[in-house]
């Protein structure tokens, strides 16, 4: 079963600005999807149609096999939205907004009550519950939109962006919790600036850029495709000099850190052993960017007919 | 893949969805008007008051009778009936715009609701403050004359046609505001001016001939009368021919805001 089926997704607003060409995507039930693009790169438009919040100029889409031209309350109801930016009314509680989205959804009050008790609790705002939402931080004000979302038990979660402005501790609270939810059975479609937290939580991803996908694929496919990673390595002594590396192209950044880059059929065995001959001690490495931002702005950087070959 | 089944909320029978839906959003409207009530209900209550002590009583016992009946009491029933029209406008107007403004109506908007269950929504919440309003400017009223009802079918009908039809203006409003300024613009350019000229204070029977027939253009004389006939049985117009233009208006104005809506005019990018 898909969870979403898009077919020909194509969007051209009033102003004639054309944000999707005709776009296919699958995503199977169950899956943690992540859907990447650069700022304007037709992410948020694709998710508004899914959604109903912008209306297409052509195409299909279906939700767990409901077409939102034909059903679409039906669609409606299988998804959660979490939108990039806040949309809950400012000068509500924090609990009524959570228990009228589960209204909005027909869930009677009494069980709506419950849910929105539950939800609340699992994103750790059940003591804030009888807050006005506009006195909420910002990382409150989205794990809010989150329980929102998730009251009335979506089986398809939409997030846009959803740990944008919060700090790396919440993230990560909310890294877990997403795992756990979609371990529990919900698909779950992820955008985000935060190419390691797409690495760390999905397993397929689709690049999408100027209204195309460019790249759709198992995220480790996708990570195995990058054919060189830069390497920053501290060394204990300072070097004049950079290690002489036959075939690796390294080069010192100041004199304790040294850059190199390794190709996908070169080891970093062999780099340890001729540093190791060279007495070159190093205390401690780290990948210069994360794999997926490299290959992010390989694709996206790449003239537009190369891109419009990979998709 | 998936551990536990989920349960399924698209299999719910789409009227339960609708009805719970339904009562959510007016549940929503009522503690919003209950919530500002200082904004709301108190000022419609003072405003009056101060039309009874200065039209009725300070003024209006020079101007003496009209159609038979104490000035006062001829223009209770028109006062009561300018504020359940600004008042249901205004609720809907500035709670839809509201929302919009702060970008929560996306919370309707993604739900499986159909447009016209959001419109009838908004629209009971204005009828709600209406109503409310309408009842609150009647207690002022009996402070200040005797109020008799001759028809209390037609004061109840009139009032709640009436509060619909302007209720629906007020969402219509909504649809085209693009900021703060666009919603008080045609309350005071159009709403204001056509309930002044609707025969709130005046049997238009005074009026010479070209005035009385151009304010039989305006749809708030209809309204206005067929109330004013509800509670004193006099009025300048059909009553039979006040409640169609009524219907009418009603059905044409939902019929419009659904279609609006179901375009995404103003909501949907």
């Amino acid at each position: 079963m898909q969870a979403l089926s898009i077919r020909g997704l194509a969007k051209t607003y009033s102003n004639g600005v054309q944000a999707l060409s005709g776009i296919d995507l699958e995503v199977p039930e169950g899956e943690f999807f992540a859907l990447l693009g650069p700022n304007g790169a037709g992410k948020t438009t694709a998710i508004g149609i899914i959604t109903s919040l912008v209306t297409k100029s052509a195409g299909s889409v279906a939700v767990f096999g409901h077409d939102i031209d034909r059903e679409l309350e039906r669609a409606k109801s299988c998804i959660g939205l979490v939108p990039q930016e806040i949309n809950f009314n400012m000068f509500e509680k924090v609990f009524t907004i959570v228990v009228n989205q589960a209204g909005f959804y027909g869930i009677p009050r009494r069980a709506a009550v419950e849910r929105a008790e539950e939800c609340l609790r699992q994103l750790q705002l059940w003591e804030k519950r009888d807050a006005i939402a506009r006195t909420l931080s910002g990382g409150m004000k989205r794990r809010l939109m989150i329980a929102r979302a998730l009251v009335h038990r979506p089986r398809l979660l939409i997030l846009d962006e959803p740990t944008a402005g919060v700090d790396i501790e919440i993230r990560r609270s909310m890294w877990v919790f997403l795992r756990e939810i979609n371990a529990r059975g919900t698909t779950i479609i992820l955008t985000t600036h935060y190419l390691e937290e797409a690495e760390n939580l999905c397993r397929q991803v689709a690049i999408i850029d100027r209204g195309r996908i460019i790249e759709n694929d198992r995220m480790s496919n996708v990570v195995r495709k990058l054919n060189q990673e830069t390497f920053v390595l501290n060394l204990r002594d300072a070097a004049s000099a950079p290690p002489d590396l036959p075939g690796y192209a390294a080069r010192l950044l100041d004199d304790h850190t040294l850059e190199v880059d390794v190709s996908k059929d070169q080891g970093l065995n062999d780099i340890f052993a001729r540093l190791s001959a060279q007495r070159v001690e190093v205390l401690s490495m780290r990948n210069k960017v994360n794999r997926l931002e490299e290959l992010f702005m390989r694709l996206v950087e790449a003239p537009a007919p190369v891109r419009a070959g990979v998709a | 893949m998936a551990a536990t089944p989920l349960p399924r909320l698209e299999d719910a029978p789409a009227w339960r969805i609708r009805w719970v839906g339904y009562l959510t959003i007016l549940r929503r409207e009522w503690g919003r008007i209950i919530r500002i009530w200082g904004q709301t209900l108190v000022p419609p209550a003072v405003t009056a008051a101060l039309y009874f002590i200065i039209f009725g009583s300070l003024i209006g016992r020079r101007i003496g009778e009209m159609d038979g009946f104490d000035y006062i009491q001829y223009i209770a029933p028109g006062l009561i009936m300018m504020s359940v029209i600004t008042n249901s406008f205004g609720n809907v107007v500035s709670s839809f715009f509201g929302a919009k403004f702060g970008k929560h109506v996306e919370e309707l908007l993604v739900a499986p609701l159909p447009n016209w269950l959001i419109v009838c929504g908004y629209v009971s919440g204005g009828l709600i403050r209406g109503l409310i309003v309408g009842l609150v400017v009647t207690a002022v009223a009996l402070f200040f004359t005797h109020l008799p009802v001759a028809h209390p079918f037609i004061v109840i009908a009139s009032v709640v046609l009436t509060s619909i039809v302007f209720s629906l203006g007020g969402f219509f409003n909504a649809i085209f505001a693009k900021n703060f300024e666009q919603i008080s613009w045609f309350p005071t350019f159009v709403l204001t001016p056509l309930t002044y000229l609707g025969g709130v204070f005046y049997s238009v029977s005074l009026l010479p001939a070209w005035a009385e027939k151009l304010s039989h253009l305006n749809p708030i004389l209809y309204m206005v009368n067929a109330f004013r006939y509800g509670f004193l049985g006099a009025s300048d117009v059909d009553v039979g021919i006040a409640f169609a233009i009524t219907v009418a208006a009603a059905v044409v104005m939902f019929a419009v805001v659904v279609t609006l809506m179901n375009r995404g005019t103003g909501i949907r990018e």
